[in-house]
Order: C-alpha cells, then sequence, then structure tokens
C-alpha cells in the first residue's frame, strides 16, 4: 500500500491563491469549499433559531406584541428563512457534499471524481441557487414557510418566484453531486476494490445519490411549474382556474420526503465508520448495513402522502402510507441493531467522534421511534402541525444529521488538514450541544402533545413553562457550537501535526498522508481485504 | 467491475484526463453519466405528464378543445424534422468514427438547421395562438376567445408549459451541437476519441424522443 509523501507536498500547498481554489477541480478543495459556505448558511439559519426560540421565551400576553420580533410577519419570515436555509443549504448538501466529495474517491482508492469539472460546476450552482434564495431577503421577504405550499406561495406578495428558482438552481447542483457519485462508485474504484469491500460510508453516499438523482427531477418540474403559476397563472396548482392545489403537495413531497432520506442516510454512513473504528472491531452485518441503505432509499419513494393526511386524500390513500411509512423502520431498526451488535464486545474508545456517534445513536432512536408513532394515521391526525412533528423532525436532522456531521469533522479533521483537535474540548462541545438539544426540543414533543400548533408567533400562558426551557437550551446548543467553533479553529491554527493515522482506522482514507496529495495516493492502492479487519 | 481494459477494444491513450486509468475507464464513465443524466431529464417531464395526466382524467372534453385549436399539420411537420435530426446526429457520430470530419461537420450543421427549422415554426405557432388570444391560465379570456369551458387555460398553460421546457432543451441542444461541430471542425474529435459527440448525442435524440410523446398528447389528443 502506498505510504505518505516525504516531501510534504499535498492538496493544500500543491497550488496556492484564490484563484486557484475558484478554479480548482480537485474533489478534496471542492469538499472545503463546500465546507465553508455550508457552515457559513448554518451560522446565518442558526442565528434564525435563535431568534425564533427568543421571540417564544414568552407569550405575548405576559410580555408584550414583539417582544424580540416586531410582529407575526417578521416572525413568519424568519421562520421561513430559518427552514429553508437549514434544509437546503446545511442538511441536504451538508454531510455529501463536504465530507462525501473529501472522502469517497479516496474510500474507494480513485484520483478523483468521474466528472472533477461537473463536481466544480455543481458547486457554482450551489453558490448560485443560494444567492438567489438569500436574495430574497433583500428584494422582499418570503413568508410562505419552507415548503411553498399553494394556493398561499401564488397569493402571497413576496418574492416567491425568486425563492423556488434558488431552490431549483440548489436542486441542479444536488443531481449534479449525485450524479457523480454514482459513477464514481461503479468505474473509479482501485483493482481489488469490490463493491462489498467499499467502506459502509461510500454504500450510504451512493445510496443516497440514487435519491438525489431520482427524486429531485420531480422537485425541479415542480418548483418551475409553482414560479409559471405565480408569473402566467397556469392554473395546474390554482383552485380558482380549476387547478388542484393538493397535487403541488404530491409533487413536492414526492422529492421531500425521500429528500429527508437524502438527508439521514449519509449520516448513517459516518456513523458506521466511527463506531467500528472506536470500538476497534469489525463492523457486525456489514451486508445488512450496506443493503438496509438502498432498502431506506426504495421505500422512501413511497411514503410521502403520510405527509397529507389531513390534506383530503383519500383515506384508503392513507391507510396504505401509513403502513409503507411503518415499514421504513424496518431497515432503519436493522442499522440500529447492527451498531449495538457492533459496541458488543468491542474495546470503545471514547473519543469526541465516538461521542458524537453514541449520540446519534440516543438522538436518532427517540427520532426514529416518534417517527413510527406519526405513522400510525389516527396519531398522526391527533399531532399534525403540533410541536411534536417539530420536536420529531429536529431530533431526526438536529439530533441525528447533524451530530453525525460534527462527528464526522472531529474524525476526518486530522485528515483534512493534517492538524489534531483538542479532543477534550472537542468533547466539551459535544456535552453541551448534546444536553442543550434535549433540553431544547425534549419539552417540545410535551407540548405538542399538549396541543401547541407549529409556526406560530404567540401561544397560551399555559405552554409557557415548558417554551422557557426549551428557549434555554437553544442557548446551551448555541454554547456547544461556538465551543466546537474555537475548538477546529484553534486546531487549524496551533493544533500539533497529525500523524498518518491517528485514529488506527483500517479505510483506505488513513493510509495515505495527512492531509493527502494532490492525486490522493502516492501509488494507486491494490485492494486485498475488506474495510474493517480489526482484530 | 470493468477493469479489463481490453474489453472494449479502443483503447488509445490520447486525451485520457488525469483521474482516469485509460480510455476505456473515460468511455464508460462518460457514456454513464450522460445515460443517468437522461434519466433526471425524463423524470422531469415525467412528473408533468402525471399532471398532465391527472387533469386530462378530470376535464377530457376541455383537453379535446385546447388539442383541436392547435395545427396538427404544423406539430407532424416538426415531427418529421426533429426524428431527421435523430438520423443526422447519429450519422455523424459514426463519421466521426470513421475519421470523416468534413462529413461529420456537415451532419452536425444538418442537425442544428433542423434545431432552427423546428424552432422557427414553434415560433409561428406561439405567435398564431397569442394572436387568437389563446394565452396560458389566467390570461386566457374564455369569452373572448369563444371557449366552451371556462378553464380552458389549464390546457394552454400545460401546452405551453411543456413545449416551452422541450423548446428550452433544444436551444440547449443546438448550442451543444455547435460547440461539437467547432470543436470536429478543429479537429478535436477522431476515430480514437468522440465521447462528448456520443453525449451530446444521446441527449438530443431524447429530446426527439420527448418531442414524440408531446406531439400526440398535446395536438392529436380527443
Amino acid at each position: 500500500m502506498g505510504h505518505s509523501s516525504a516531501h510534504g507536498e499535498n492538496y493544500l500547498n500543491h497550488e496556492k491563491g484564490l484563484w486557484s481554489w475558484l478554479t480548482t477541480v480537485d474533489h478534496k478543495r471542492i469538499g472545503l469549499m463546500y465546507m465553508i459556505t455550508v457552515l457559513f448558511f448554518f451560522f446565518v439559519g442558526g442565528v434564525m433559531a435563535l431568534l425564533l426560540r427568543a421571540e417564544l421565551f414568552a407569550p405575548n400576553a405576559v410580555a408584550g406584541v414583539g417582544q424580540v420580533l416586531k410582529s407575526g410577519d417578521i416572525y413568519n419570515q424568519v421562520l421561513t428563512y430559518h427552514g429553508a436555509i437549514m434544509v437546503f443549504m446545511v442538511i441536504i448538501p451538508g454531510i455529501p457534499a463536504i465530507l462525501g466529495n473529501f472522502f469517497l474517491p479516496i474510500h474507494i482508492g480513485a484520483k478523483d471524481v468521474a466528472f472533477p469539472k461537473v463536481n466544480l460546476a455543481s458547486w457554482y450552482c450551489f453558490m448560485f441557487g443560494a444567492s438567489l434564495a438569500i436574495g430574497t431577503f433583500f428584494a422582499s421577504k418570503i413568508d410562505t414557510g419552507w415548503t411553498f405550499y399553494t394556493p398561499y406561495s401564488i397569493r402571497t406578495g413576496t418574492s416567491t418566484v425568486m425563492m423556488v428558482l434558488g431552490a431549483f438552481v440548489m436542486g441542479m447542483s444536488s443531481v449534479l453531486t449525485g450524479l457523480n457519485f454514482i459513477v464514481t462508485v461503479h468505474k473509479l474504484r482501485a483493482p481489488g476494490m469490490t463493491m462489498h469491500r467499499m467502506p459502509l460510508f461510500v454504500w450510504a453516499l451512493y445510496s443516497t445519490a440514487i435519491l438525489q438523482m431520482l427524486a429531485t427531477p420531480v422537485l425541479a418540474i415542480t418548483l418551475l411549474l409553482l414560479a409559471a403559476e405565480k408569473i402566467f397563472g397556469v392554473g395546474i396548482f390554482d383552485p380558482k382556474l380549476g387547478g388542484d392545489p393538493v397535487l403541488f403537495q404530491h409533487f413536492f413531497w414526492f422529492y421531500s420526503h425521500p429528500a429527508v432520506y437524502i438527508m439521514i442516510l449519509p449520516a448513517m454512513g459516518v456513523v458506521s465508520e466511527l463506531i467500528t473504528t472506536f470500538s476497534r472491531k469489525v463492523i457486525f452485518g456489514y451486508t445488512a448495513i450496506a443493503y438496509s441503505s438502498l432498502g431506506i432509499a426504495a421505500v422512501s419513494f413511497f411514503v410521502w402522502g403520510h405527509h397529507m393526511f389531513v390534506s383530503g386524500q383519500s383515506s384508503f390513500a392513507g391507510i396504505l402510507f401509513s403502513f409503507i411509512t411503518m415499514l421504513v423502520g424496518v431497515p432503519t431498526a436493522i442499522k440500529m441493531f447492527n451498531w449495538v451488535a457492533t459496541l458488543y464486545k468491542g474495546s470503545i474508545r471514547f473519543d469526541a467522534p465516538m461521542l458524537y456517534a453514541l449520540g446519534f445513536m440516543f438522538l436518532f432512536a427517540i427520532g426514529g421511534v416518534t417517527g413510527i408513532m406519526l405513522a400510525v394515521l389516527p396519531i398522526d391526525v391527533h399531532f399534525h402541525d403540533t410541536y411534536f412533528v417539530v420536536a420529531h423532525f429536529h431530533y431526526v436532522m438536529v439530533g441525528g444529521t447533524l451530530m453525525a456531521l460534527m462527528g464526522g469533522l472531529y474524525y476526518w479533521f486530522p485528515k483534512m488538514f493534517g492538524r489534531m483537535c483538542s479532543d477534550a474540548w472537542a468533547r466539551m462541545s459535544f456535552v453541551f450541544i448534546f444536553i442543550g438539544f434535549n433540553v431544547t426540543f425534549f419539552p417540545q414533543f410535551i407540548l405538542g402533545a399538549m396541543g401547541m400548533p407549529r409556526r406560530y408567533f404567540d401561544y397560551i400562558p399555559a405552554y409557557e413553562t415548558l417554551n422557557k426551557v426549551s428557549t434555554v437550551g437553544s442557548w446551551l446548543i448555541m454554547a456547544g457550537f461556538l465551543i466546537s467553533l474555537y475548538t477546529l479553529v484553534r486546531g487549524l491554527r496551533s493544533g500539533e501535526k497529525a500523524p498518518m493515522n491517528p485514529w488506527g482506522s483500517k479505510t483506505l482514507e488513513w493510509q495515505t498522508s495527512s492531509p493527502p496529495p494532490h492525486f490522493n495516493f502516492d501509488v494507486e492502492p491494490i485492494v486485498t481485504a475488506g474495510p474493517y479487519e480489526y482484530r | 467491475m470493468s477493469t479489463d481494459s481490453t474489453a472494449h477494444g479502443k483503447t488509445p491513450t490520447a486525451h485520457v484526463s488525469h483521474h482516469f486509468r485509460d480510455a476505456n475507464q473515460e468511455y464508460e464513465s462518460g457514456k454513464q453519466g450522460i445515460w443517468l443524466f437522461m434519466v433526471t431529464e425524463i423524470l422531469m417531464f415525467g412528473a408533468i405528464l402525471v399532471g398532465y395526466s391527472i387533469f386530462h382524467a378530470i376535464y377530457p372534453e376541455m383537453f379535446a378543445e385546447g388539442a383541436k385549436s392547435l395545427d396538427w399539420k404544423m406539430g407532424f411537420i416538426n415531427t418529421l424534422v426533429l426524428i431527421f435530426s435523430s438520423f443526422t446526429m447519429a450519422i455523424s457520430i459514426s463519421f466521426v468514427q470513421k475519421n470523416q470530419t468534413k462529413k461529420a461537420a456537415i451532419a452536425m450543421g444538418t442537425t442544428i438547421l433542423c434545431g432552427a427549422i423546428f424552432m422557427c415554426i414553434k415560433y409561428f405557432e406561439y405567435t398564431h395562438k397569442f394572436h387568437l388570444g389563446l394565452y396560458p391560465g389566467r390570461y386566457l379570456d374564455a369569452a373572448k376567445v369563444g371557449a366552451e369551458h371556462a378553464n380552458l387555460g389549464m390546457y394552454f398553460g400545460f401546452y405551453y408549459c411543456m413545449t416551452g421546457l422541450h423548446g428550452l432543451h433544444v436551444l440547449i441542444g443546438m448550442g451543444l451541437i455547435t460547440w461539437l461541430l467547432i470543436r470536429t471542425i478543429r479537429g478535436d474529435f477522431h476515430s480514437q476519441y468522440w465521447i462528448p459527440v456520443e453525449g451530446v448525442g444521446i441527449f438530443w435524440h431524447i429530446v426527439d424522443l420527448i418531442w414524440i410523446f408531446l406531439f400526440p398528447l398535446l395536438y392529436l389528443v380527443g
């Protein structure tokens, strides 16, 4: 196996200057460019979240109208931007575009993705789309929620068109990334790297890429039709012209439900890597975990109707969607049990990445089980549009995807930048985020069960205590992420030099120098064994 | 796995990008990439066809009325033009593979010309519809155009969205073939290297194929 380049040349110092970054076709550099932009958007979306929680600290009857956000309209706008930014610019691109771009080719022993120029184009698409979407903030702020439901989104006097075109362009970026990954996995594996020797992170990214490819085009046409509806009044989604607003919901969720798995599958891939590395044990049920990713991807196309139990779709469709939705629990539980079985009798190290992986398992279990609850038709009718749903999907998206992203960042940081982070500080960030997260979102389950509706500017005094707890939790989360930022920046500036393989991992990226050379490996690796040959 | 570089029989080393092992790997990757991209195109048009089918089932007479106001002869001529352009695109690839650069360039030029004819006919169809007041959605005044169905505008909503999106693809295809033509004249493509020609060719065929679905659905229905 090719050993590290001794002459100190790596992808970071291979070329210099801003221009060399903006025109790079190196998947590692593109991954870092995604990292900078996604983290920036995460900051913006996070500030929005803090504003929303601050507004909900006390009901208007107690604190007076507009304690933080001046009016309900402004609240709606902040809510919309928080949702749209976090979904389209943070959680969806997050793991695939940052960690996937950086590590998928290295994981399979390739020099780059199959289409490096397309990869760069996808970053520019992302930036252009994001600029359009953020640009609406300076035109006229949209207030539709991130789902752009018709007919309100057609009637509202705000810049829906610009926003949905932004989402359309970002969708193109997602399609291009997915397409690139699929071809890379099929065609660019190193000699000896069979499909069943690929790390599970690659399997997860591959399943995600299939979803990105097959679901996003439907969102694309839906958003274009929505724009056409608003500009030309084509009538397809407008009941006044004979159209059907529920059709928009069908189209929208046909993408946006698989999109939920675009968000979570890569996270599951990261966790598979972390659990096996830090248990120093071969992963339990490799094949089951690999194929359950594909299983989740397949089932995810047939469950979109569970977002529409109260939309007036037929009750037969409702029952069908309810059962298929519960089916998603099966491949998900397969993963969960295999991870637990991997931990069993492993020699577990509680480094920061492992803490994040265990945190993922704990939070995702809660998010997943409440997901099954919401799949049950009568329960969903009761909980629909309450804070129970808000808590559920935050447990999955933040407790799942973001925890895995943070764990992955800490795990791969030494490889990406050639320096170590302080593990003590990283563990501290975990403690704050994990506790803060539960303090913020667990009360929301109770609030939802008490009947507090989501997306409201105000609430009745009975909900005050739990809302206060929730808001305090949001400050703990903020503290946790600030500690993370400090830890990462400090590691970048003054962390000690990282060895080739600080965690003792077995996958290919740890068999090359930190940071990797321009072409990833000095000699193309020849693979002779599976990815997790721990003893 | 396709690591056997001799399998395809076309394995020269010129033009191979840095991250590919050999020309065969590059060829296979390019081909898979373009086909996957075509899947996304088909899904995108597929969704709008689903919308079309749903509303056609709800308002069959309204769709029949809309189709009647289209000129099927124009659509038919356009269908023939596009099928012929697919043929010229296909033979251009075969000429490139045989190093007959001049013939390949002529075939590509003809393809672009066909695309232009298609767009001209489309232009005349659109302006004629505008002249008659057949606008999409809320801009169609049912009383003024004497429509039997008050929501005839929705049919034209579908008509303009579907043909508009398709027309945009024709324009993009023409642009791509122009790029191919320039590179062909420059001598970039030959019997050893033609991946972009084949890729754009596949794109052009799919765009034609989509029209072959749109034509009966919009012009001949009812």
